[in-house]
């Protein structure tokens, strides 16, 4: 959203008044914060959470850190020169084009965290940078839609680049899903155990009784069992219904308009909700293959 | 720094494990719970461990598995522990500078002050040798014993980890693997030790050794159990007789 702001405020595709900067970018900043403080809530030890800013030449979660707390300072000051001091300058023209590469950086490194790590198939392909940008894309588009709509002004490109990246975002997510289906994965018990050549390798024993962190972690199997129903719902909730409300919108007028874009935006909400619960509900990670969870006969 | 070591460290320590011997006993598992709860990694907590749903962090444990079919199917004990990769993921996606390995032995490790816990490490390692402790909030892993085989208030032959000085059957072996003329490389060598998952390119500096091929006959010694039960003639062949009437 602060991506799009970033860009279609200096090119005058949204309104210009100081009104519409405090509502629309403090919804993005808000969003956006709210998701980094939300992201210290996993930590067992946030108060050490400012050292993740020290390892950025290794680690892609500390680059997203970085790069995402390297974007307020631009994106503060393309606020308050809008807000105090008008859009008649180039300083602000530049600081938004700065805040929005940063947005942009940071869902990158997001999708780059996941995209990293060669233990898990589900993440380490083509499919998940694109995913996440056509997303990141998708959802700040119907966002500042709605919030265009509610100051009153005509969609215009936003409302183009809010269907073309939802269209966009449904295919690639329809390919990785056919994807990581297919994919047979690198490993197999027989290779993470090196006993192959004797056979096949099935676990007699679990090393313990209970679980333990490794499986309580990594695990999952109840959101795997009604992952085909999950994947109807994530397109219907957060494609299909937001497109089709979002061209609604665009045919329409007035206050309807508006209401079909929010009601695109809750749609919208809970389909990207219930999208990244899968990614990690249906991500092997190799290690399962130590505890039995072989081929496809999960759950 | 969660940056690898530049250049290979001048030595590789690491085990060889040898699945032909390993009899699943778990010494080994209980040795090193034993040993690293009370020292550098201390404490490996426990949660409910005498109550239902028992649960603890563990940095070594033993799989079992049942491999290949017919006569040729076989019960392998498997030791699992950090493998001290030379590629080392856990180290590289560490956003704090906790993880490291370090330069002079390659030993991997985690400065338990600077983690933040956010699991990312053991989500890198591809076999499960990271447990996050769930009572002080900081991930644990093997330390291939350092406070151990550096240890110079130690007499010389107990300086090796405490799961390798446990095992009664000498299924883990400790050394070198840098070194080519070391005891651990010069088995290696000899037994074909191999690398888990060479697939995925982490180089492990651990190794393990496979099980031996069965030979026929083996089991038997090839001539049979006990004495004939049918004596023919003899003493013992009147005795037969005359208690078979």
């Amino acid at each position: 959203m602060l991506m799009l702001i970033g860009i279609l405020g200096p090119a005058g595709e949204t309104p210009q008044d100081a009104w519409f900067a405090s509502v629309a970018l403090g919804l993005s900043l808000a969003l956006i914060t709210g998701g980094l403080v939300a992201s210290t809530f996993h930590l067992e030890h946030p108060e050490r959470a400012w050292r993740a800013f020290s390892q950025w030449r290794s680690s892609w979660l500390s680059r997203e850190g970085v790069s995402a707390c390297a974007t307020y300072p631009p994106a503060g000051a393309f606020g308050i020169i809008w807000i105090f001091f008008g859009t008649n300058n180039e300083i602000w023209i530049i600081f938004g084009v700065i805040a929005a590469l940063g947005a942009a950086a940071t869902v990158f490194c997001t999708s780059m965290i996941y995209r990293s790590l060669k233990t898990i198939d589900q993440w380490h392909n083509r499919y998940v940078v694109p995913v996440f940008l056509a997303l990141a894309l998708a959802t700040g588009a119907t966002c500042l839609n709605l919030v265009v709509r509610i100051f009153g002004a005509q969609g215009g490109w936003i409302d183009a680049i809010a269907l073309v990246s939802l269209a966009v975002a449904g295919a690639l997510k329809v390919q990785y899903w056919r994807f990581v289906d297919d994919n047979k994965g690198l490993s197999t018990p027989e290779t993470a155990t090196g006993l192959g050549t004797f056979g096949e390798v099935r676990l007699l024993d679990s090393p313990h009784t209970e679980d333990n962190y490794l499986m309580r972690e990594m695990g999952f199997r109840i959101a795997r069992k009604h992952g085909e129903k999950l994947r109807h719902l994530t397109l219907i909730l957060g494609f299909v219904i937001p497109f089709c409300l979002i061209a609604f919108a665009v045919v329409g007028d007035g206050p309807l308009a508006t209401i079909s874009v929010l009601f695109a935006a809750i749609s919208l909400g809970a389909g990207v909700l219930i999208e990244r619960w899968l990614f990690f509900a249906e991500a092997r990670h190799t290690v399962t293959l130590y505890y039995g969870y072989d081929g496809d006969g999960i759950p | 720094m969660t940056t690898l070591p530049k250049v290979a460290p001048e030595k590789r320590l690491g085990l060889v494990i040898d699945l032909d011997v390993c009899v699943g006993c778990h010494a080994c598992v209980v040795n090193c719970k034993e040993w690293n709860t009370g020292g550098y990694p201390a404490p490996l907590s426990d949660q409910s461990p005498y109550g239902a749903g028992a649960s603890g962090t563990w940095l070594n444990r033993v799989h079992t598995f049942d491999v290949g079919d017919g006569s040729e199917s076989r019960t392998v004990h498997f030791p699992k522990s950090c493998l001290h990769c030379e590629k080392a993921a856990c180290v590289t996606v560490c956003p704090t500078g906790a993880s490291y390995k370090r330069e002079t032995d390659g030993i991997v490790l985690v400065d338990e002050d600077k983690c933040i816990g956010c699991g990312l490490c053991a989500w890198a390692c591809p076999y499960g040798a990271r447990e996050l402790d769930a009572e002080v909030g900081v991930m644990k892993k093997c330390t291939l014993c350092i406070d151990r085989i550096y240890n110079d208030s130690l007499a010389e032959p107990d300086r090796v980890p405490a799961c390798v000085a446990t095992c009664p059957t000498s299924a883990r072996h400790f050394g070198d693997l840098g070194n080519p003329e070391s005891d651990v490389s010069k088995l290696v060598e000899e037994r074909g030790g191999y690398d888990l998952m060479p697939e995925s390119g982490y180089r492990p500096t651990n190794k393990y050794l496979p099980p031996r091929r069965r030979q026929d006959g083996a089991a038997s010694g090839g001539r049979d159990a006990l004495e004939p039960a049918d004596p023919g003639g003899g003493f013992l062949g009147w005795l037969d007789k005359f208690l078979s009437v």
